[in-house]
């Protein structure tokens, strides 16, 4: 269950995708994000459709990979579906047993929400796959630069972020060893009441925060070993510039925009 | 003077107590003297908790001498400015591939030390590609560094350490968690290094089978150096050994065993290789 997470994986492959500045890429889940949440009515959804078919097609990830991120939140979708079946109200009645109704337009939000949820990660997972977390960081970084001015330490946290996608699987994999070990003891990290469970969990967290200090001791101890001192005086392997395809994929993703904020305005 | 001279170094653990009262004083390095020549392949051998680690962080100027001095290229590692300097002539390479891996795809983490030192974008690239190769995971490059085995994950970051440009490697227990295929990968790329490119290795281990081909042995205990020499001269000494809780290469064992027991065999036979040669010659003499 928990590998399932594929939360800052990078997929390997020289797709064009592959090769945009990360700031487009961050940029373009933004819009696509705000999109889905823009977007009304059948072209409107034929639209962001094809826009996520095309990126599916372009950036050459095999699709289940793209869908393997949905299974972690299936129950969260499934919940939001349900409630938007039976709580929204309409006119056109379909079906109708004691407190339990469904409306034409229950049907239709429920409908949407789902696309909405998978659209919503699948498209991230368009860009987090195509991008390695240090891209992605690096990307964040020079986007945010000028906040550094006001002294937010923007190289800091990009640094931490990146380390702390780095580190995911490890402790996910870390977390399902710890788990077995208790499990071959007799731990049941499954039944019992909330707090029984929750109670349950403890000899899981110590033994995981314990290594996660640890891990935290040794990385920063390699870190400083290998000449680092913070952002300043540093190169960088991939500086970052505009290409001309970086410019393309911004006019074509506010053309999108555009799109969908049209078919909204004028359907 | 080599390129790394220890001279009367001593480290001390200091735990404080709430009030900063000095608690306890735990001598992890004592009066330690060192001096490794350029090229040279040397061994630190060792028990758990002898000062080994303790010793490895201060080539690197991790820690600072509380006593005696280090000077590694010349530069006496106390004094702030040398700093940087050291961590380019010296590298390290630690027990844990995991804890030392920065970057999520394998040339990004080779290409984090040079990043640091400010070293332009495409000659970054140059040497991400030479250390990689050096150590034989070019075709990894783009691999995550979690779907490697634990002696791919610690042949890359000796890469990384080498894209550095160091003159001198210093690898603490970097075969410890790895199974037998592992740490002969890992082994092997060290020997390389040190043939081909002519770096500097100072290999800390508890495994006697990989101090066999060293230039000279070091071994501690207790924070002191206690034994020293060749290879040859070390391993000749079993009870010595012993009573620093260390082991001895098999051949050695069974060597100086048979010895005892009557046969007329030299010390220090160090590999399997050279005890079957011995009993040849022992069998030959024997049945003449
Ligand atoms: N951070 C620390 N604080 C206090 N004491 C320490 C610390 N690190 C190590 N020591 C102590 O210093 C002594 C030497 O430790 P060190 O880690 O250098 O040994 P080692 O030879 O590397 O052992 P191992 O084979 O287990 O890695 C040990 O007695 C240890 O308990
Ligand atoms: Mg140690």
């Amino acid at each position: 269950m928990l590998r399932d997470i594929t939360l800052g994986q990078y997929y390997p492959a020289d797709s064009p995708v592959h090769k945009l500045d990360p700031r487009v890429k961050l940029f373009g889940a933004l819009v696509y994000i705000v999109s889905l949440f823009v977007f009304r009515g059948i072209f409107g959804f034929l639209l962001a459709t094809i826009f996520l078919l095309f990126l599916i097609k372009i950036c050459q990830v095999p699709f289940r990979f793209m869908v393997k991120g949905l299974k972690p939140i299936v129950i969260l979708m499934v919940f939001t579906a349900v409630f938007n079946l039976f709580l929204t109200p309409g006119k056109q009645v379909l079906f109708h047993y004691g407190i339990l109704t469904i409306t034409m337009e229950g049907v239709k939000n429920a409908a949407f929400m789902l696309v909405r949820l998978t659209y919503l990660i699948v498209g991230t997972s368009v860009m987090t796959l195509t991008t390695t977390p240090n891209q992605l960081t690096d990307g964040l970084e020079k986007a945010l630069k000028p906040l550094s001015k006001v002294g937010v330490p923007v190289h800091a946290v990009s640094m931490m972020m990146s380390i702390a996608l780095r580190f995911i699987p490890i402790l996910i994999e870390e977390t399902d060893i710890i788990m077995k070990a208790q499990m071959a003891r007799g731990a049941d990290f499954e039944e019992g009441s909330l707090i029984v469970r929750a109670k349950n969990m403890i000899p899981l967290l110590v033994p995981l925060f314990i290594s996660a200090f640890r891990r935290a001791d040794d990385l920063a101890m390699a870190m400083e070993a290998r000449c680092y001192e913070g952002g300043e005086g540093r190169s960088k392997m991939r500086p970052l510039s505009y290409r001309r395809m970086d410019y393309g994929a911004y006019l074509l993703l506010f053309s999108y925009l555009g799109g969908i904020i049209a078919l909204r305005v004028f359907l | 003077m080599g390129i790394i001279k220890a001279s009367k170094l001593v480290f001390e653990y200091i735990r404080r107590d709430e009030e900063g009262n000095v608690d306890s004083i735990q001598t992890a390095v004592d009066h330690v003297d060192l001096d490794v020549n350029e090229g040279d392949f040397i061994v630190i051998l060792g028990h758990n908790g002898s000062g080994k680690s303790t010793l490895a962080k201060q080539l690197n100027a991790l820690l600072i001498p509380s006593e005696g001095t280090l000077w590694v290229e010349g530069k006496d590692t106390k004094e702030r400015e040398n700093v940087r300097d050291v961590r380019r002539t010296a590298g390290m390479v630690f027990q844990n591939p995991d804890n030392q891996i920065i970057a999520s795809v394998v040339e990004e983490d080779v290409g984090f030390g040079p990043e640091n030192l400010g070293v332009p974008t495409e000659e970054i690239w140059k040497r991400v590609e030479e250390s990689l190769t050096s150590v034989g995971m070019l075709k990894f490059r783009r691999h995550s560094p979690n779907k490697l085995s634990g002696g791919q994950k610690q042949r890359v970051a000796i890469a990384g350490v080498m894209a550095m440009e160091p003159k001198c490697i210093v690898l603490d227990e970097p075969t410890a968690m790895l199974d037998p295929n592992g740490r002969r990968e890992v082994l092997s790329a060290v020997h390389e290094l040190n043939r081909k490119k002519g770096i500097t290795v100072i290999l800390i281990t508890h495994y006697m089978e990989e101090a066999v081909d060293a230039d000279y042995i070091y071994v501690m205990d207790e924070g002191k150096v206690v034994m020293e020499g060749l290879p040859k001269e070390i391993f000749s000494q079993v009870e010595e050994l012993k009573r620093h809780r260390l082991d001895v290469p098999q051949a050695t064992l069974l060597a100086y065993e048979l010895k005892k027991a009557g046969l007329p065999l030299p010390d220090g036979i160090l590999t399997r290789q050279e005890l079957a040669e011995e009993l040849e010659r022992c069998y030959v003499n024997y049945t003449k």
